[in-house]
């Protein structure tokens, strides 16, 4: 597979507003200790938008509008949104309706339960008028996401917009659910040219032997492992100390992995 | 570098008018509709359903278990019909287990399970032997139809609504193109479930009668199931394999549940799948509509079809004999198109009794006779997300 380039980053989970915050625990300058999780105000939301939507659709965009800071041009850009299980407190208060006699499902509910809602809300709010792919992928995900992104990099020869959120299950799911801690990432894909703009040079591979990387650090591994989203962070690690080549193997599927190379 | 087209070497497609594709070209050329007075169980709502037979009497296999509920059982049952399974065998001995992508679509998976499970609990607890991520989760049938081909390859499940199992087709291209892959197994699962009939019904689009698409008196869909697949190859032994030529996917950026009412959305994802096939409007001999039935979705297709084809494509809704099956929606009337490719048949718009005298395609009202080189189909779903694709005769 050919290379393409990463040219920005956003992120939120707990204890982590931005990506210039997070790069200080990722390069090991400061130790990561969670915390609250920082306030949702997307601004791609029109007020009377925001008041109809979830914190599930909020986390997704929260991410998705530091990664586009500078972007010139969203009415033509490319998306991808990835999410292991979607907006559950939709699920849930529509399969609570479900279970009373009447059925009481509501219809902005309803609208809302499709799992490119945080894609369609995005749209709207940015005038988006390009193609967009909402994908699911259990624990393998952010490597599902990444490879489709890179995909439309290389084949449409544009920047992408990759977003990848979980947010918290509600009380009745928390023990089926893998999402302990709400985490949202977004990457602008861009491709390879010249000047060499943006982070870093990302070229990615399938990889069917071995197992993906963990964290060094006991209190970053627990956040990897506490949303399919945060299997990012061998990635993101690697981005904040891209000064040398590296390299990271993250979740993809059974059997197969996604090996990452990085430079500048 | 793209790789289309891509040879189609083989397909397949179960839902209400019955299993494998003879079932359903039948139904196509004899006019007969799969719909039926909505009986699925727990379910009292007046309306019209496309439901696959049997599916309550077919579990899993036990070492499948994990995977079982209604949706899973539909991917299964739709694997092993026409010679699908034998076709996945001779690819996976021509490119490896590890070369063969998987790209499924589904809108809703298995929800079925957790209302189930919703339903059941007790103390607000969920009954033990719930198992959301092999079930109820999106990624659960692109992962189950993985495991059940014994492919080793990429895979995405896709969930885009109502133009999920289109995209797959794209998908698809994007993956062979970069090289991941050298074929790919695309298809669609979705199954009737109550989170979409009540659903649907809230939002005041679900029909009481069998749904006419196009008719002055259309009133809403009604909800189908299906499973369908097709192999996509870059290169076939057989000439004639039908191809994927073209594909277009936009956005609406105008609102969840309601198309642009000029059709714009759906008029880019045309318009990008004809520049990507190199065809002109002229080109395209028939059409497969989304035509699901609501007031404001075909008036919105009407107009856009109108604005690129000037009213001269004959063009038809197959929504009449399936229902609408959202998530595979997209799957099934690609396969639609194929087999009227293959057979040189365009199907009516079935149910119709009173054109809108509002909208002007150039609609099917009985079906017709006639070789076909170029099929477009429309898949347009909720969040304004549109997919087009264009299909050819082999060469």
């Amino acid at each position: 597979m050919n290379t393409i380039r990463i040219s920005r980053i956003g992120i939120i989970t707990e204890g982590i507003a931005s990506w210039s915050e997070a790069l200080a625990v990722l390069r090991n300058q400061a130790p990561y200790q969670g915390g609250e999780l920082p306030p949702l105000k997307p601004a791609t939301l029109k007020p009377n938008e925001r008041r109809r939507t979830t914190r599930t659709i909020k986390l997704a965009l929260q991410a998705t509008e530091e990664a586009l800071q500078d972007c010139p041009d969203t009415q033509n850009l490319l998306s991808v949104f990835s999410s292991s299980e979607g907006d559950l407190d939709i699920i849930d208060q529509i399969c609570r309706a479900l279970s009373q006699p009447d059925r009481p499902v509501s219809p902005t509910q309803f609208h809302n339960s499709v799992h490119n809602a945080p894609a369609g809300y995005w749209s709207i709010g940015s005038g988006s008028l390009a193609g967009s792919n909402s994908l699911a992928g259990l624990d393998g995900g952010f490597a599902a996401g990444l490879i489709d992104a890179a995909t439309l990099v290389l084949s449409e020869q544009q920047p992408v917009l990759l977003t990848c959120y979980d947010q918290l299950p509600p009380t009745l799911l928390q023990d089926v659910m893998p999402i302990k801690t709400p985490f949202a990432v977004a990457l602008m894909l861009i491709p390879e040219s010249p000047s060499q703009e943006g982070l870093a040079r990302l070229e990615l591979r399938l990889d069917a032997q071995g197992e993906a990387d963990v964290m060094a650090d006991h209190a970053l591994e627990r956040l990897r492992r506490s949303a399919p989203a945060a299997r990012c962070l061998p990635l993101l690690q690697a981005l904040a100390q891209i000064e040398s080549p590296r390299q990271c193997r993250l979740t993809y599927l059974p059997g197969l992995n996604l090996q990452v190379s990085l430079s500048r | 570098m793209p790789a289309l087209p891509l040879k189609i070497t083989d397909y397949t497609l179960t839902n209400a008018l019955g299993r494998g594709k003879p079932a359903s070209l039948q139904a196509l050329k004899s006019g007969h509709s799969g719909l039926r007075p909505c009986d699925l169980d727990g379910v009292d709502l007046q309306t019209w359903i496309g439901r696959v037979e049997d599916l309550e009497n077919l579990p899993l296999p036990d070492a499948w278990q994990a995977y079982d509920c209604r949706n899973n059982r539909l991917a299964l049952l739709g694997l092993q019909q026409d010679a699908f399974l034998p076709a996945v065998e001779q690819a996976k001995a021509r490119y490896g287990v590890e070369r063969i992508g998987v790209f499924i679509g589904t809108s809703t998976s298995g929800i079925a399970t957790t209302e189930a499970a919703y339903r059941d609990r007790q103390d607000d607890r969920l009954p033990a032997g719930f198992h959301p991520a092999t079930t109820h989760n999106i990624a659960s049938p692109s992962q189950f139809v993985r495991l059940a081909l014994g492919l080793n390859g990429p895979a995405l499940a896709i969930s885009t609504a109502c133009s999920s199992s289109a995209k797959v087709f794209a998908a698809a291209d994007r993956y062979i193109s970069s090289g991941l892959c050298d074929a790919a197994v695309v298809g669609g699962i979705d199954s009737l479930c109550l989170t979409t009939l009540y659903g649907f019904n809230s939002l005041d689009l679900i029909s009481d009668q069998p749904c006419r698409p196009w008719d002055s008196t259309r009133n809403g869909i009604n909800i189908g199931e299906a499973a369908g697949f097709a192999l996509l190859e870059k290169t076939s032994q057989d000439n004639r394999a039908p191809q994927l030529l073209g594909y277009g996917e936009s956005s609406d950026a105008y609102h969840m549940s309601t198309p642009h009412p000029d059709g714009e959305g759906a008029l880019r994802a045309m318009t990008q799948a004809l520049q990507r096939a190199g065809l002109t409007p002229a080109d395209i001999d028939y059409i497969n509509l989304h035509g699901t039935a609501t007031r404001s979705n075909d008036a919105s297709e009407d107009r856009a079809v109108c604005r690129l084809f000037e009213q001269a494509t004959p063009c038809s809704s197959t929504k009449g004999f399936t229902g609408h099956t959202l998530g595979a929606a997209g799957i099934t009337e690609a396969v639609f198109s194929l087999l009227c490719l293959e057979a040189g048949w365009m199907p009516q718009n079935l149910q119709i009794e009173t054109r809108d005298p509002e909208l002007s395609a150039n609609l099917l009202m009985a079906p017709q006779a006639a070789p076909l080189r170029h099929v477009l189909s429309n898949s347009f779903g909720f969040g304004g997300n549109n997919c087009s694709l264009v299909f050819g005769v082999g060469e």
